[in-house]
């Protein structure tokens, strides 16, 4: 068990004869994970590191069974990628690209959730089920099969968080990287109720950072119906208001998002916080051996 | 990306909101003019980036051409916050009823474009947020079908208006959506909208920002830059794909990803250092990114000490070395680096840093650490 993708996970590719799609293409094959199509318009009949290339999603889904995409094409066709992914029945998106046009993605948000789809990033690293399924661009090796469930808004300082849990002994279920942008499609919240729920997870780390409020609806979230031990880190502590922090999404604006005040709402609910990412599996030790 | 008053008010015309009229000026001859032509009383304002210009003397009224000569010449050359003002607008002046505020934002939690209305106009309205919230009405665009007329009026009757003035604000309150979704803004503010003695709607300060990854389809927009208001090395960065901020502190710092970027700045402070900067080399860390952000970070004098800090996943460790080696043949580099090297091909990238001369640590807070140490002229 784990969440949103393991060994029954059929993937599709769109955007797969691109250069960042085929390159992780390649490192997705080689990691185990199942990628039984790629879509590039007008490129039919290729293939990508076995993986055959069709032109619409629709025939992909139709030929391979896939059921959840993963999207590498340029900001400006994502949000199009997303749509037909979407409306071929594709139950999982996970949409990697970065800079997609924040207007653009509120009509997609509520498209894809009118129909019953779920939706990572845009602008994430992807998901990772250790041992099982590989969706996204974060590096196999680090990872450990285990019962850590992990969820962030960035990619590297997960990348540097698994790093030290799998140092430590500590395995994880599923790391999902949510995305740094304003709209995404799938919050710290939808994340949590699905760590809660999987029995494979017995313990949630939550890497936050500044700007918006997503840290602290996670905080009200967790008090209310998280049973799990809960261990987080939130960088930014020390970025000046009213400056994006590279992501779009990280930004302390009109008084709200900075680091104190989702620290304090986190511990608020009981959440151990860490100070700097290195403390992480010590606190979660701690936290597992309080639960 | 931001724009003037001015600017902003140029583009809220265009989508049909009744603003104020006024003119620019870069000297105190070009507002007298301005001031001559309208006749009567004229407001000078400040045209800078940023808030507080009230209170810093920037809004000045003048009641003949030469009174707004040296309103102009009394603000221009002004300093506002660290912002150098180099126009002015000159605006008709307007007898005020009733003040009122205007804003389009995005509603981050509810992924969804709110248009939020109070009757307490012209002050601070994240402080009527904080202190008054019952004062503030809103009301969230349908994502998909927009912002419906019968949304527009229920704020306006929610602001106690009389009848006869519902549907002239509710006009408003649309053409500031429309104008949010159409220059793809991150936000459309009219502070104060008001209400003259005459009845008629005015927007009298108007404010706009844009969304940066929507400025492919919005050349005009990209044209209204005013790089006097940029941070140019900011500017130059983003253009190699790198963000960067600029800080105050001395320890500079090039990290590959935003959020251990920040976490980097973090550990800095942590060790009792101040970064000098926030940047993220982005997802390549190629040779060629690598040398841009050592002159991007080597550029700032107040630099003592550089913390290079790569986590290689994609980007692999030896890439990234091999970066760092090339880029100090090409940038000279006199303060002191220390760099942190982990995940993909580290070892690898390890043993080419070390025939550079440099020898990478393990752990990001050893590197902090060191680095600090190293900025205040002590050996580690």
């Amino acid at each position: 068990m784990s969440i949103l993708v393991d060994s029954n996970t059929r993937l599709l590719v769109q955007g797969i004869t691109g250069r960042e799609g085929s390159f992780h293409t390649t490192q997705m094959v080689e990691y185990g994970t199942n990628v039984v199509a790629g879509v590039t318009p007008g490129k039919k009949g290729e293939q990508v590191a076995g993986v055959p290339v069709f032109d619409t999603v629709q025939e992909a889904v139709a030929e391979t069974g896939a059921n959840a995409s993963i999207i590498y094409v340029p900001a400006k066709f994502a949000p199009d990628a997303i749509y037909e992914a979407v409306d071929s029945g594709v139950a999982l998106v996970v949409c990697i690209t970065e800079g997609v046009p924040i207007n653009d993605m509120v009509p997609v948000y509520a498209y894809v959730n009118a129909n019953g789809a779920r939706l990572i990033g845009p602008n994430c690293p992807g998901l990772i089920t250790p041992g099982q399924a590989k969706v996204g661009i974060m590096p196999g090796f680090i990872h450990e099969p285990g019962s850590v469930a992990l969820v962030s808004r960035s990619g590297t300082l997960t990348y540097e968080v698994v790093d030290m849990l799998t140092k430590a002994g500590l395995g994880q279920s599923t790391a999902v990287g949510i995305g740094g942008d304003p709209v995404i499609g799938t919050s710290f919240v939808d994340v949590l109720r699905l760590f809660e729920a999987d029995p494979e997870t017995e313990s949630i780390v939550i890497i936050g950072e500044i700007g918006g409020s997503d840290e602290e609806d996670a905080a009200v979230f967790i008090r209310e119906h998280v049973t799990k031990p809960v261990v987080s880190f939130i960088a930014g502590q020390t970025a000046p208001p009213g400056k994006r922090m590279g992501h779009a999404g990280a930004i302390i604006s009109g008084g709200s998002g900075s680091a104190a005040d989702k620290i304090e709402a986190l511990e608020a609910a009981g959440v151990r916080v860490a100070q700097s990412p290195s403390q992480v599996p010590a606190l979660l030790k701690e936290a597992i051996a309080a639960a | 990306m931001n724009v003037h008053e001015y600017q902003a008010a140029e583009i809220l015309a265009r989508y049909g909101v009744p603003v104020n009229p006024g003119r620019v000026a870069e000297s105190p001859e070009e507002a007298s003019a301005v001031a001559a032509e309208y006749g009567g009383t004229v407001v000078v304002k400040a045209q800078v980036h940023t808030g507080g210009r009230g209170k810093a003397g920037g809004i000045k009224l003048a009641h003949s051409p030469e009174e707004a000569r040296e309103a102009a010449a009394a603000i221009l050359g002004m300093d506002i916050s660290g912002h150098t003002v180099n126009k002015v607008l000159v605006a008709k002046g307007v007898t005020i009823a009733q003040e009122f505020y205007l804003g389009v934002v995005l509603d981050r939690p509810n992924r969804q474009v709110l248009v939020m209305a109070s009757a307490e106009g012209g002050v601070d309205i994240e402080e009527v947020a904080r202190e008054r919230p019952d004062k503030i009405v809103q009301r969230r665009a349908d994502p998909v079908l927009g912002f419906h007329p019968y949304l527009a009026r229920e704020l306006g009757f929610a602001l106690g208006l009389p009848a006869t003035q519902v549907n002239g604000f509710a006009a408003i309150a649309q053409q500031l959506y429309e104008a949010y979704m159409g220059e793809d803004a991150t936000l459309v503010e009219v502070n104060p909208l008001i209400l003259t003695e005459d009845g008629e709607w005015r927007a009298i300060d108007s404010k706009m920002s844009f969304d940066d990854n929507a400025l492919f389809r919005h050349g005009e927009t990209e044209q209204m830059r005013d790089f006097a208001e940029e941070n140019l090395t900011e500017l130059d960065a983003r253009n190699s794909g790198i963000s960067f901020v600029k800080l105050d502190g001395d320890i500079g710092c090039i990290v590959n990803g935003a959020g251990l970027a920040m976490a980097t700045m973090d550990a800095v402070k942590q060790h009792g250092g101040e970064p000098a900067n926030f940047l993220d080399v982005g997802g390549g860390a190629s040779a060629s990114q690598v040398a841009k952000a050592f002159s991007l970070v080597t550029a700032d004098p107040n630099v003592k000490a550089i913390l290079i800090n790569i986590f290689g996943g994609i980007t692999r460790g030896d890439i990234v070395a091999d970066g760092i080696r090339e880029a100090l043949a090409e940038v000279e580099v006199s303060a002191p680096i220390v760099v942190r090297l982990s995940g993909t091909n580290a070892d690898e990238g390890k043993d080419i840093l070390a025939k550079a001369g440099l020898t990478a640590v393990d752990t990001m807070d050893e590197a902090a650490a060191s680095v600090v140490a190293a900025a205040h002229g002590r050996a580690d």
